[in-house]
């Protein structure tokens, strides 16, 4: 069969230092058969996105494809000059991003936008693209298709607005369609949709498709090869179940067993049955302004335990950390601390209690000030709370980084000098430089690549066995929650939904919002996504009504006349608390999922 | 701004002479013909005066509006005056008013904008609406009203120009200063327990810099107008006294014949005003270098 898409040789160089061009992309080859998916996987700076953007003849600002071939469906791309470019993409290209909130105009209608490309191009008339947008919209599953494209961007959902954007993507019927991360930034509840229509519709067109991700179970579900990138070159190339299961090359398989969550507790952390708990939350509720965020939430972290919050966006969970830290008082409950209760509010509580409770933010570049210093952002802690001066604090400042895995000639740098993975680092030497007995992770490892996470968490379990330090890791992601955590909170719409230990979050019975969550999380073998139940496709937007259960519209066992009307009782089930109507024995069942009954099991180990 | 915990040096720090010359090489070079045009009209209304070859209001050539000579390098004025000693003790007025005057509005905007940005809603709410109502007191008006009531002179007008251009500096910083406050290193620093002062001048300052100075940058540059103007009505800097501004404005009927009288005030005025803005333009892109380097 002739190769639809062939790129050999491919070379792209971006401006260095003292203006020497660095080659950031080396000798890329690669080719697509008709109607296949192609997926480049790697981690940030390997380069996918830039091979991606220059199979659309594109290069960012200050770089060039200095070498190589690409031939799309016949058209040699580089021998384009800008006209025919203008003309090429959009047409015989399409490019789906990763983030569709900032890549739609939110001053004009969905309409107006997903048409564009076909009406620009005179590829059809503006009727006819009309219909073909609704019936897009209709293979795209989205709601209501014969009205949503009067609506404007923000009257969608982010999980819609990228399916809008597949839909603006493919309006052209496009030779090739470019696909970078586009369910990088969505729930997993909302990334299991997203995935299963993106997938159906490549198929139903015969699109050929350039998968771009990070994430290896994403890519297990949609592409047929893979090539994986680091530093701009390939390392290896090859058929999906090849490459995810009989990986060849060494860094293939770092990348595999990153991606797959080790149990990293530390050895049983002798919670010795302390009377009293490191932190207690007692019946606390929270808001901003009118807006409940939490209601109701207890929860407590024994000495030298990690406790894990999971919740999709909006559930609540960094609020939760907030109100931990003071930075928002609650309106209703109390924070204990040891026993003792904390001050609602910041100004109140004593610099101790504040050097007790550390607090890392989950981005860690806005985190660091840029124009501070490393000496000096993990100087102040030590100045602050233990009152380390001169020689003593520099002598500490070199023990932190050490203790983090990073030279003590970072010192010197700003913070906008250091790679992700470094910052986030520095983020938690920060908190760790104040000795404190709790620190509050907020989705610390989301922004990170997978192997740069992993060794985020070996080094907070290190921590954790070394030094006591209890932690509250809040994460959207289940599976590593179950990886590192001793007891698991379940938040949903800012409340508790379910509770227990780290074992009863690997079997049912489960609460069925958790059982969603569980279920939502892609298995890095192929046919997870076909063998996966189909969900209702309700609206995503948390019931309102005061004390009602806040799944209820979303909940596929829901029981009229009883859920609908009386609020859920906290049942306590084997090993967890679940805030639901539903026996155990109904719960066990995890009906939600239909005919799957298969356990998230391990992959062979590499 | 001095910075107290600056990571300590391992070599013992440079001296000053070496710090400026790295300054120097640091800046691009655009940034380099700001600061000599800067250095240049700070030192001419330092020593200028003393430099001046005649007295500032004699009345020394045979004819007005001469051009260049050897006793009169930059000729005569409308009624014969040294225009070079004239320059050189307007640039005192110029320099040292206009740039006190945008330094003081600059600052004191700065700092009230930091405060409301650190302080409660209240703070914040009473000093904005204070900032609005000076904004729509129209300046002039009210130079006019204060000038006629206190007299002219120089404390009066620089306290007129800082009052004027306070609001608009605010406006600006307490803009940079709110959305600065919300990023997570300066809530990561008040969950530390820091307090507002420290907020403001550590956290949130360093971040705000830049823009401030390009304003700082305009601000001048409105000043000098606006003193400018104020001369034109008689009521700035009073004769025989001039300020640059109101040099071009006494010269102005000897704009048809092109003559140095009314050119080199004029051109004193955009050389220092380009400078200045060269020079502010130059400082983050020096930021930017520095940070690129290993």
């Amino acid at each position: 069969m002739v190769d639809h898409v062939r790129v050999s040789g491919l070379k792209v160089t971006a401006p260095g230092d003292d203006d020497r061009p660095v080659t950031i992309v080396h000798d890329v080859s690669f080719s697509i058969p008709k109607g296949e998916v192609l997926a480049l996987i790697g981690e940030s700076g390997s380069g996918k996105t830039t091979i991606a953007l220059a199979l659309m003849g594109y290069a960012r600002g200050g770089c060039r494809i200095a070498e190589g071939s690409i031939e799309v469906a016949g058209t040699d791309v580089l021998a384009l000059n800008a006209a025919q470019l203008g003309a090429y993409r959009g047409a015989t290209v399409a490019y789906v991003a990763q983030s569709a909130a900032a890549s739609f105009n939110p001053s004009r209608t969905i309409m107006d936008q997903v048409t564009e490309p076909a009406t620009i191009h005179g590829l059809l008339s503006r009727a006819d693209a009309e219909a073909k947008a609704v019936e897009l919209f209709r293979a795209l599953a989205l709601p209501d298709p014969d009205t949503i494209g009067r609506r404007y961007p923000h009257q969608v959902s982010g999980g819609q607005l990228q399916r809008l954007m597949a839909a603006m993507a493919l309006i052209t019927d496009p030779a090739l369609v470019i696909l970078d991360e586009p369910t990088t930034a969505l729930d997993v509840t909302t990334q299991i949709e997203a995935l299963r229509v993106f997938k159906k519709v490549v198929a139903e067109r015969g699109a050929t498709a350039v998968y771009v991700s990070h994430d290896l179970a994403v890519v297990a579900q949609m592409a047929d090869r893979i090539v994986v990138l680091r530093h701009g070159e390939v390392r290896e190339t090859g058929l999906t179940d090849q490459v995810l299961h009989a990986p060849q090359d060494a860094y293939t398989q770092t990348l595999m067993a990153a991606a797959r969550p080790q149990v990293r507790t530390a050895a049983a952390a002798e919670a010795t049955a302390a009377p009293t708990p490191l932190l207690e939350v007692r019946g606390v509720t929270a808001s901003y302004g009118r807006v409940p965020v939490l209601q109701d939430v207890s929860l407590s972290i024994a000495r030298g335990s990690t406790l894990g919050v999971i919740g999709e966006s909006g559930s609540g969970k960094s609020t939760l950390a907030r109100v931990v830290a003071g930075l928002l008082p609650p309106s209703a409950g109390t924070v204990l601390l040891d026993g003792a209760a904390l001050p609602p509010a910041l100004a109140r509580r004593s610099r101790e209690q504040l050097r007790r409770v550390q607090i890392v933010f989950q981005n860690a570049d806005t985190a660091l000030n840029p124009a501070h210093s490393v000496e000096r952002i993990l100087g102040r802690p030590l100045e602050l709370y233990h009152g380390l001066k001169g020689e003593a604090r520099e002598r500490r400042v070199a023990e932190l980084l050490d203790l983090i895995r990073l030279p003590a000639a970072l010192a010197s740098r700003r913070a906008g000098e250091l790679s992700g993975g470094q910052k986030q680092r520095i983020n938690l030497a920060r908190a760790l430089a104040a000795e404190p007995d709790l620190i509050l992770c907020d989705e610390v490892t989301s922004a990170l690549d997978t192997v740069v996470a992993a060794a985020i968490l070996d080094l907070m379990a290190e921590l954790r066995r070394g030094l006591g330090v209890s932690f509250m890791f809040i994460s959207h992601d289940i599976s590593t929650v179950r990886a590192i955590c001793d007891e698991i909170v379940v938040l949903y719409a800012g409340r508790k939904v379910q509770a227990g230990g780290r074992e009863a979050f690997s079997a049912p019975p489960f609460h069925p919002y958790t059982d969603l969550l569980v279920g939502s999380v892609p298995e890095m073998r192929r046919g997870w996504l076909e063998e996966t139940a189909v969900r209702e496709a309700r609206k995503a937007a948390p019931t309102v009504a005061p004390g009602l259960c806040g799944f209820l519209d979303r909940c596929p066992v829901r029981i009229q006349g009883v859920c609908d009307r009386l609020p859920p009782p906290r049942v306590r089930l084997a090993g967890s608390e679940v805030l639901c109507h539903r026996s155990e024995e109904d719960l066990s069942t995890r009906p939600s999922l239909g005919q799957r009954t298969s356990r998230p099991s391990p992959a062979p180990s590499t | 701004m001095t910075d107290t915990a600056a990571p300590a040096a391992p070599a013992a720090r440079p001296s000053p002479v070496r710090r400026a010359a790295g300054f120097w090489a640091s800046l691009p070079l655009s940034g380099r013909v700001g600061l000599a045009l800067v250095v240049f009209w700070v030192a001419a209304a330092i020593v200028g005066p003393f430099l001046a070859p005649y007295e500032v209001g004699a009345i020394v050539a045979p004819d007005v509006f001469e051009g260049s000579s050897a006793a009169h390098l930059l000729g005569s004025d409308y009624l014969g005056r040294d225009v070079l000693s004239r320059v050189l003790s307007g640039a005192r007025y110029t320099v040292g008013l206009a740039l006190a005057a945008a330094v003081l509005a600059s600052t004191i905007g700065t700092a009230l904008a930091l405060t409301a940005a650190v302080s409660g809603r209240w703070v914040d709410e009473a000093l904005s609406r204070l900032m609005d109502a000076m904004i729509s007191i129209p300046s002039k008006v009210l130079a006019l009203v204060m000038v006629a009531a206190f007299g002219s002179s120089i404390p009066l007008l620089l306290l007129i120009a800082a009052a004027t251009y306070v609001p608009g500096a605010y406006r600006i910083g307490r803009s940079l200063a709110v959305n600065l406050n919300e990023m997570d290193y300066v809530q990561a620093a008040r969950a530390r327990g820091e307090g507002r002062f420290y907020l403001a001048r550590v956290e949130v300052l360093p971040n705000m810099i830049n823009p401030m100075l390009a304003d700082f940058g305009l601000r001048f540059v409105f000043v000098v107008l606006l003193l400018s103007g104020l001369s034109f009505l008689g009521l700035g800097v009073q004769p025989p006294n001039a300020d640059l501004g109101s040099l071009v404005r006494e010269n102005t009927s000897g704009l048809g014949d092109g003559a140095l009288a009314v050119l080199m005030p004029a051109l004193s005025i955009a050389t220092l005003t380009i400078g200045v803005n060269l020079l502010i333009d130059a400082l983050p892109g020096r930021a930017r270098r520095v940070q690129g380097e290993p």
